[in-house]
């Protein structure tokens, strides 16, 4: 068995957040509200995110089923997103894709993902990328359709 | 004697390993492995007698038309057809059971007609006839799945009736492992003057099936799931109700005679075959035919009866590890599909194939049925011939260490 590779993708901080998901209460009246599912394996992911008045992400709520990536991901995504603006959330989101698609990142970026780095190591399973990618592509449609109901 | 030893050594793959472990081939109902015997058949074709089929009066298309015509003869003879104008080739099972849905039933549903089907099949037996009902104004029903895992064949009283106009099965489920009773069904069927189509796609590789005994109308399979190349399939349909049927695609090969307004058709079953068929892996799935018959339908079963019951007797060691489907290893095919509690079938999937385990994880083309069993996904096991007890010992110690990876263990953090 080569666990080194194993490890590598389920590192000990994703299987915790697996384990133990952060911010599992559902939030019924955050302004964003978005779910949605890789129909491919059937992972399901929800998404509430929590707003206070100068728009800043006050509480995150996530809910979901699914493998140990795409619910460690959601996890993960809910504790680095609290205080940031929406606007930075998305930039995050943009380096995250970014480092999942094998791309350079400045290392003030590596910082701001925080452990979401520790899903680096997913690269080496072209498959699964997909599963590590799922919460942040819902979040961005909870996101533009908050926005168009702003006008 | 059936011995899988022997057979293994027909099948150069299963000698490869993956990640360095010798590989464990256990995603049978997703496509099996290829003798070569088979991948030779193909071979031969195109480097000796290659020629477009039914055309030419060279040499070369009288060898390809009679070994193409002989292969239609043997899956003829396997599946125990009368004649062997009754067997058209497609694709695969899906495009045998859209011929039917395009054609049969596109003409025959009417308003308020119903299509009776099962709460357990392939989406390849199930958006078919949505999209047709849809069209017809024809109402789809489903026969309901017991807890067991079985068909609730008590609810046929209520579900069929005069406006029933087919009903369409699954013999062996792909997710459930469940053998279907066809021949209660297709009886049932035409007793309320309904037709029967039956999903063949994981029965006819596995076990002997008799579509004169079965009684059914039509009989749907796939030759990459019975030793044979991808890219070629069958549809079985009873000669009284094909003579009545129109043709699906039309073009060359298919018609009799063409003038510029109108065209007359071809004899059966030319007429469903438009195009240069796929005659080089017809060829090749009748030389599939041929290494089953050399072992004998009734071994394979009895192989594969054997090894699942192996397989049931030794997943009662892993507490966390639900069996989907009955748990009599004689009710089902032979196959596993499972849920584990704390590990999602993505995971163990990849897990285990880093032991070098192939093993099938989602929801199997099936989503319906998981959603009713409140899954997003299972993993599943799937045997063939050339499988061997090992195997499974190698799945189970593998589930056991996924299981200890994913709920128990604690690692030192990186």
């Amino acid at each position: 068995m080569q666990l080194d590779e194993l490890d590598d993708l389920y590192r000990e901080v994703i299987l915790d957040h697996y384990r133990r998901s952060r911010n599992p209460q559902h939030l019924a009246d955050a302004e964003v509200q978005a779910d949605g599912n890789n129909p491919f394996c059937g992972d399901e992911v929800a998404l509430q995110v929590k707003l206070n008045g100068r728009g800043v992400i006050q509480a995150m709520g996530r809910q979901g089923k699914g493998c140990a990536i795409s619910q460690a991901s959601a996890s993960m995504l809910t504790e680095v997103l609290q205080g940031k603006t929406l606007q930075e959330a998305e930039r995050l989101g943009r380096a995250f894709r970014r480092m999942m698609q094998g791309e350079p990142l400045q290392a003030q970026e590596r910082e701001a993902l925080g452990p979401l780095e520790a899903l680096e190591g997913v690269r080496k399973f072209p498959i699964r990328i997909k599963c590590a990618l799922l919460a942040w592509s819902i979040l961005e449609e909870g996101v533009e359709s908050y926005r168009r109901r702003q006008g | 004697m059936f011995d899988p030893r022997a057979i293994r050594k027909d099948f150069p793959i299963l000698s490869r390993t993956v990640h360095g472990k010798p590989l464990v081939y256990l995603d049978n109902a997703a496509t099996s492995q290829k003798p070569r015997q088979v991948v030779q058949a193909l071979a031969e074709c195109y480097e000796s007698y290659n020629s477009n089929v039914h055309r030419g009066v060279h040499t070369l298309s009288m060898e390809a038309t009679d070994r193409y015509e002989a292969a239609r003869k043997k899956v003829a003879e396997f599946i125990h057809a009368p004649s062997d104008r009754q067997i058209i080739f497609t694709r695969n099972t899906t495009e045998s059971i859209n011929l039917v849905a395009h054609t049969w039933a596109r003409e025959r549903l009417g308003q308020g007609d119903e299509v009776l089907t099962t709460e357990m099949e392939h989406h390849s037996n199930l958006v078919p006839w949505q999209q047709v009902a849809a069209e017809r104004g024809a109402r789809l029903r489903f026969i309901p799945v017991t807890p067991e895992g079985t068909l609730d064949l008590s609810t046929l009283d209520s579900l069929l009736n005069e406006r029933t106009r087919l009903v369409a099965a699954v013999h062996t489920s792909n997710v459930l492992g469940t053998i279907n009773p066809i021949q209660e069904l297709a009886r049932r069927a035409h007793e309320a003057g309904a037709l029967m189509l039956v999903d063949g796609a994981q029965s006819v590789p596995h076990m002997p099936v008799d579509v004169q005994a079965l009684d059914c109308d039509f009989l749907a399979f796939s030759a990459h799931k019975m030793l044979g190349p991808t890219g070629i399939g069958v549809l079985y349909v009873k000669e009284s109700v094909l003579e009545g049927m129109e043709p699906f695609l039309r073009g060359g090969e298919m018609v009799r005679e063409v003038w510029y307004e109108r065209a007359t058709w071809n004899e059966l079953p030319f007429r469903f075959e438009a195009g240069t068929p796929n005659f080089a892996d017809a060829i090749a799935l009748g030389a599939a035919v041929d290494y089953l018959n050399a072992l004998g339908m009734d071994s394979v079963r009895q192989h594969e009866v054997e090894i699942t019951r192996y397989a049931l007797e030794a997943f009662r060691e892993l507490e966390d590890v639900e069996v989907l489907g009955p748990r009599d290893g004689n009710l089902r095919g032979g196959l596993i599909a499972f849920s584990v509690s704390g590990a999602h079938p993505h995971d163990l999937g990849t897990f285990l194939d880093r032991e070098g385990i192939a093993l099938r994880t989602g929801h199997h083309c099936v989503m319906p049925l998981h959603r009713k069993l409140g899954l997003t996904a299972s993993a599943r096991a799937s045997f063939y011939v050339y499988n061997v007890s090992e195997e499974v010992d190698t799945l189970v110690h593998g589930l056991k260490r996924a299981l200890d990876y994913f709920t128990h263990a604690v690692r030192r953090a990186r």
